[in-house]
C-alpha cells in the first residue's frame, strides 16, 4: 500500500456563543487523491471535532449549499480536489461579504430578500385563463433566457463581489441573474415593474464592471452580464420614461 | 412592497461609456499623433499641427466639434472611473470626492466650451 | 473592505485598467493647455508645441500611449460581461469573437484617423 498523505486544513471557526471573533484551527487530514475539500471537511467533522458546522448536500455541484473561500476564492467546495492543494495547506473560511452564523455557515437572509424582491416568477402580459391552454415558446424564445436559469443560487457571486462587500444593499449580481431570466422570457410581461429595483440606487449602477462574479460561476451563467446588460435597460427607462405613457419606475 | 429611490447615475454611466469608446478607438492614436508624431517631427508632414492648420480645424464646424467631443467625454469618462474607484479604495461618495472629479470634469467642460466658442467660426 | 484590491490577482488587474482613467484625464487635460494656448493666438500655440518636443513631455506621452493602449485592450476584453450579446443568423457570438471585433475595430478606428490626418495634412 502506498503511504497515506496528510493535508493540512486551516479551518476559519466562530462559535457565536462563545467567541468574540473568528479563529483558525488547522486540522491534519489524511486523504486520497479522489477526496475533495468538502470531504476533507467531512472527515474533521467525523474523526477530529464534531462541533464544526458546514452546509453540504448533493456533493456533485448542483445544489450549491458546500460553498466555501477556500484559500482565499470562492468555490464549491465538492467539486474542488485536495490533491490540487497538496503539499501546500488549505485554508477554509465562510463565503466573504455575508455574516457567519456559526463557523462556515453564513447567514443568507439578506440574499434571500434580495431573491424576493425581485419577483422571480412570470408575471403574464395580460390576464390568462386555463382555457387559453399553454404558453407556446420558440427554441430561439427560450435560448433568449436558458442560461440565467442555470443558476444554483450558491452566493459565490456574491463573495466575488467586492461591490457587495462595499455597499451590502446593492442586489447583487445572483439575483439579477435571476431578474433577467424573467425579464427575457416571452411569457412574461414584468420587466416594467421590475425596473423600479433595477434602476434604483441599489440596483444595477452599483456594479463597477469587475467581471469576478461570472469568473468564479460554477454554472457559467455569467451573473455580471446580465447586471450589465441591465444599466443600458435601466439607462434608456432614465431617459426614455418621459415619452412612455407607462411612465417606467417611479 | 419597498419604495425605492430612483438613481441619476444613468446620465454619468452613459457619458463613461461614451468616453470609454471614444478613449478606447481613438485615444491611442490621438497621443500618438499629438505627443509623439507631431513633437518628433515623425511620418506626419512637418506642418500637420500648424497654428494655421489647427486654427482652421477649430473654426470648421466639425473639427469644433470633435475637439470638444474628445476633452469633454475623456474627462468625464475618467472622472466616472476615478470616483467609483475613490470609493472602492474607501474614500466615500462624499462631496470632496465629487468635487475632484465631476467638478473638475465639468470645469474642463467648460474652460474648453468657452474657447473653442471664442475662436470662431 | 479594506484593501479588498490587493486579496487577488484579478481585483489586482481591475484596479490596473480602472487606473488608466488617470491616463485618459492627464491627456484630457494636455489637450485642454494646449486649446488654451490655441486660443491665445500663434506666439503661445508654438510656445506649446515647443514644449511638447522637450524630452520629458515624450516620456510622459509613451506613458500615456502604454496606458491608452492598455485602454482599449482591457475596454473591448469586458465585452462579453459588459454588452448584451450579439446574435447572427440565430446564433451568439462567441465572446472571442465579440473581443476579437473590437480589437480590429480599434486598429481600424486607429489606421484610418491616422491617414486622416496625414490626407488633411499632406
Amino acid at each position: 500500500m502506498p503511504e497515506q498523505k496528510i493535508i493540512e486544513i486551516e479551518v476559519l471557526r466562530y462559535l457565536p456563543e462563545a467567541d468574540q471573533a473568528p479563529h483558525s484551527e488547522v486540522y491534519k487530514v489524511p486523504f486520497t487523491d479522489d477526496m475533495s475539500v468538502l470531504q476533507g471537511v467531512q472527515y474533521i467533522k467525523d474523526n477530529l471535532d464534531g462541533s464544526l458546522t458546514f452546509r453540504w448536500s448533493c456533493r456533485m455541484a448542483i445544489c450549491g449549499s458546500c460553498g466555501m473561500m477556500i484559500n482565499g476564492i470562492p468555490k464549491l467546495s465538492c467539486e474542488t480536489f485536495i490533491r490540487d492543494y497538496y503539499p501546500k495547506r488549505i485554508t477554509v473560511e465562510a463565503l466573504a461579504n455575508f455574516p457567519i452564523e456559526k463557523d462556515l455557515v453564513v447567514d443568507l437572509s439578506g440574499f434571500i430578500e434580495k431573491l424576493e424582491s425581485i419577483q422571480p416568477y412570470i408575471i403574464p402580459k395580460e390576464p390568462r385563463t386555463v382555457e387559453q391552454g399553454e404558453y407556446i415558446q420558440t427554441p430561439a424564445q427560450f435560448a433568449e433566457y436558458i442560461q440565467f436559469t442555470s443558476c444554483i443560487n450558491c452566493t459565490l457571486c456574491y463573495a466575488a463581489c467586492p461591490q457587495v462587500g462595499l455597499d451590502p444593499d446593492f442586489i447583487g449580481p445572483g439575483a439579477m441573474a435571476l431578474l433577467h431570466r424573467y425579464n427575457m422570457d416571452s411569457r412574461d410581461g414584468g420587466q416594467a415593474q421590475r425596473m423600479e429595483l433595477v434602476a434604483s440606487v441599489e440596483g444595477v449602477y452599483n456594479c463597477g464592471a469587475v467581471g469576478y462574479c461570472s469568473e468564479v460561476c460554477p454554472k457559467k451563467v455569467n451573473p455580471g452580464n446580465a447586471v450589465n446588460i441591465n444599466k443600458i435597460n435601466a439607462a434608456k427607462d432614465y431617459f426614455l420614461r418621459f415619452l412612455s405613457p407607462k411612465g417606467g419606475a417611479k | 412592497m419597498k419604495t425605492r429611490k430612483r438613481s441619476n447615475v444613468p446620465i454619468f454611466w452613459l457619458l463613461f461609456g461614451a468616453g470609454g469608446m471614444m478613449a478606447a478607438l481613438f485615444g491611442p492614436v490621438l497621443v500618438f499623433i499629438t505627443g509623439i508624431a507631431v513633437p518628433l517631427g515623425l511620418l506626419l508632414p512637418k506642418n500637420t499641427m500648424s497654428y494655421e492648420n489647427m486654427l482652421a480645424f477649430s473654426q470648421n464646424f466639425i473639427g469644433k466639434g470633435f475637439i470638444f467631443a474628445v476633452i469633454f467625454l475623456l474627462s468625464w469618462h475618467a472622472a466616472h472611473r476615478i470616483f467609483h474607484e475613490l470609493h472602492g479604495i474607501g474614500i466615500h461618495q462624499g462631496a470632496v470626492a465629487k468635487l475632484l472629479t465631476y467638478g473638475v470634469a465639468f470645469i474642463v467642460s467648460l474652460i474648453a466650451a468657452a474657447i473653442l466658442l471664442g475662436l470662431g467660426f | 473592505m479594506d484593501g479588498w484590491w490587493k486579496k487577488n490577482p484579478y481585483y489586482v488587474e481591475f484596479m490596473v485598467h480602472e487606473a488608466t482613467a488617470l491616463f485618459v484625464a492627464a491627456y484630457a487635460i494636455t489637450l485642454l493647455f494646449g486649446l488654451i494656448r490655441l486660443g491665445q493666438g500663434p506666439e503661445a500655440w508654438n510656445g506649446w508645441l515647443e514644449a511638447m518636443q522637450s524630452p520629458l513631455s515624450i516620456i510622459f506621452h509613451l506613458a500615456l500611449l502604454a496606458g491608452f493602449v492598455y485602454h482599449t485592450f482591457t475596454w473591448f476584453k469586458l465585452f462579453p460581461l459588459t454588452t448584451p450579446p450579439i446574435v447572427i443568423n440565430g446564433k451568439k457570438l462567441e465572446p472571442c469573437a465579440i473581443v476579437g471585433g473590437g480589437w480590429a475595430a480599434a486598429i481600424g478606428a486607429a489606421v484610418v484617423s491616422f491617414v486622416i490626418v496625414w490626407g488633411i495634412a499632406a
